[in-house]
């Protein structure tokens, strides 16, 4: 939706003009589109990596359940790079979301399994408690000025070992949770349609991101988190509402990890403090690769998706090739500075 | 059109304090309907208090301001906008990411009709485009061919202008310019004089902040000099030479010597 909207209104003067067509070469004209429509060069990585994957494992690889499993695989991930986004887009940085995703789960867990309550206020509990995170961040970093990065750097610490304390670092084991209270496991559940497996969590994956993109380009609210990202001095004195933008944004990013977190219980059955480890930084992975700024203010949560896609495309084509894992994580490290590169080089050409 | 008895915004005694510096000491303002007065003076003088006080970018320690008349105070910018007082500020307060009509209607975006406007809080894209088009072409500014590129695509000239185009459409009462033509070539300089006057000839009274004089000169109607935190003179651009506003703003004269020459 949103890269629709963008594309549309990045028509440039003289793009219609014969005259302008000649001077113009080739690859500025190429960087122009790109310019207009970020998320086009992840999605265009990513359907060159499908590619060339299918042409190389065939069939293992391009079938519906192959690539339905890359969107389980990426599911969880994809939802916290969501909210990371967001903070993002506002030129911030949010270190806490694994933390606060594996909080939140944590909460649900023992509400329900522990103190009894049931399985509906609990999940209920957990939301607020992601919720409360962000929040706690956002009043930090607008109203104390503080910066995101240390806020947050700050926030993970904290919660993480809340979590720990909380737990005791004791799993909750999923048979207990199937018998006892199986809406934890809700987005575990899966539909089929021939071949193509869907567990929920994909489909709370797939509706977040078209949900956020509506919002981000077509209400007010998204207009104000982009120029707040772009330049706070100017949209304040243009009257948005700076203070009240910041905190939202982290608090629904907080409300988005509480959902990760139950989506997590549904993934590995189990409430595990130890799982989720890595979140923080493979949701920052995903939304460079899928090219928002980290300037803020540029970029669209449909290149997230893409970005997360393809570390999943990577992850499970090398692994069916039967590389080194190590591998994986090389050429991840390679797409994410070229992703930068190529941003700004975009950005660079099209002034 | 100063002998019109009813200025439309006047300032009386205002008073800031920063720790021991005093930026705005007991200074008076008043701007009349129709007229582009500018503000001259030195460096640290205290211009951008005043402005600011009336932008509601800070709030005076003491004294009053007046909007047709009555007391206004003004907490933020977005009440001196809500009661008309549009600022055009030196850094232009744009966002480069965003489109022209994005700018224009930041902070106050108009929503669809119906359904998708009031239960989605839908933008309605098209309005806002039509209308900051036909903003831009009253001000003659259609040389910009696409409402929906992005400001960083703009020439300074047009982002200028996309910024003052921003305020006379919304500032109903006064207009505040804040070196509008600092960072400008000849040309483009010209171009926003233009549009400054003829931002007045609609009817809007604007407040011209600027070093340079022979743009303030070119277009003024009066000139208000700024020392030492606050007025010490209102002058018209027939009476004085640049000369002299220059020896008035940095003390090498005073206004009595100019009444005896």
């Amino acid at each position: 939706m949103q890269d629709a909207s963008r594309e549309a209104d990045g028509a440039r003067p003289g793009e219609g003009v014969a005259s302008f067509e000649t001077t113009e070469s080739i690859g500025r004209r190429i960087a122009h589109v790109f310019y207009a429509a970020p998320a086009l060069v992840p999605l265009f990585v990513l359907l060159v990596a499908i590619a060339i994957f299918g042409i190389l494992l065939g069939d293992r690889f391009f079938s519906p359940f192959a690539l339905t499993l890359i969107l389980q695989q990426v599911a969880i991930i994809g939802i916290v790079a969501s909210a990371q986004s967001l903070v993002i887009l506002t030129a911030g940085i949010d270190l806490s979301v694994g933390a606060v995703m594996i909080l939140s789960s944590v909460v649900m867990g023992k509400f329900t399994m522990d103190l009894g309550l049931p399985p509906a206020l609990g999940v209920f509990c957990g939301l607020l408690c992601g919720l409360l995170c962000g929040t706690i961040s956002g009043w930090l970093v607008a109203d104390w000025k503080l910066p995101p990065f240390i806020v947050t750097l700050g926030m993970w610490q904290i919660v993480l070992a809340a979590n720990f304390l909380y737990s005791g670092s004791e799993v909750i084991r999923s048979q207990d949770i199937a018998e006892q209270a199986p809406l934890l496991q809700f987005f575990g559940r899966t539909i089929e349609i021939g071949g193509a497996v869907f567990t929920y969590g994909v489909i709370l994956l797939l509706v977040l991101v078209a949900l956020l993109a509506y919002v981000l380009s077509q209400t007010a609210w998204g207009r104000h988190v982009y120029a707040v990202g772009d330049d706070k001095e100017a949209a304040e004195l243009s009257g948005v509402n700076v203070r009240r933008t910041l905190i939202s944004v982290y608090a629904l990013g907080g409300l988005i990890c509480a959902f990760a977190g139950w989506a997590l219980i549904g993934r590995i059955g189990s409430v595990s403090p130890q799982a989720g480890q890595l979140a923080n930084i493979e949701s920052i992975t995903a939304v460079v690769i899928g090219g928002i700024s980290l300037f803020g203010g540029r970029g669209s949560v449909a290149g997230t998706l893409f970005g997360a896609l393809i570390v999943g495309v990577f992850t499970l084509g090398l692994r069916l090739l039967g590389a080194d894992v190590q591998w994986t994580y090389l050429l991840i490290g390679v797409l994410i500075i070229a992703a930068v590169a190529v941003d700004q080089r975009i950005r660079r050409a099209s002034q | 059109m100063t002998d019109d008895p009813e200025p439309i915004l006047t300032a009386r005694g205002l008073t800031k304090r920063f720790g021991r510096v005093v930026a705005m000491d007991r200074c008076d303002f008043d701007l009349y309907p129709g007229e582009i007065q500018a503000v001259i003076g030195d460096n640290g003088a205290g211009k951008s208090t005043m402005i600011k006080a009336f932008s509601g970018a800070l709030q005076p320690d003491a004294g009053e301001i007046r909007l047709e008349g009555r007391p206004v105070r003004f907490a933020s910018p977005i009440e001196a906008r809500e009661a008309g007082i549009e600022t055009v500020y030196q850094t232009l307060a744009l966002s480069p990411a965003l489109s022209i009509a994005d700018n224009m209607f930041m902070g106050r975006e108009i929503r669809k009709q119906g359904v998708m406007g009031r239960w989605f809080r839908q933008l309605d894209k098209r309005e806002m485009s039509r209308i900051a088009r036909d903003k831009l072409s009253e001000l003659g500014l259609m040389t910009i061919q696409n409402i929906n590129q992005t400001v960083e695509t703009l020439s300074g000239g047009q982002r200028q202008g996309v910024a003052v185009a921003r305020a006379a459409a919304f500032g109903s009462r006064v207009v505040i310019l804040d070196e509008p033509t600092a960072a400008l070539g000849v040309k483009e300089s010209q171009r926003v004089l233009d549009l400054i006057r003829t931002v007045r000839d609609r009817g809007v009274p604007i407040i011209l902040i600027s070093h340079n004089m022979p743009h303030v000169f070119e277009v003024a109607d009066r000139i208000h000099v700024h020392r030492l935190g606050r007025r010490l003179c209102v002058v018209r651009p027939g009476e004085v030479t640049m000369n002299d506003a220059v020896a008035l703003m940095t003390g090498a004269r005073t206004p009595g010597d100019l009444a005896a020459a």
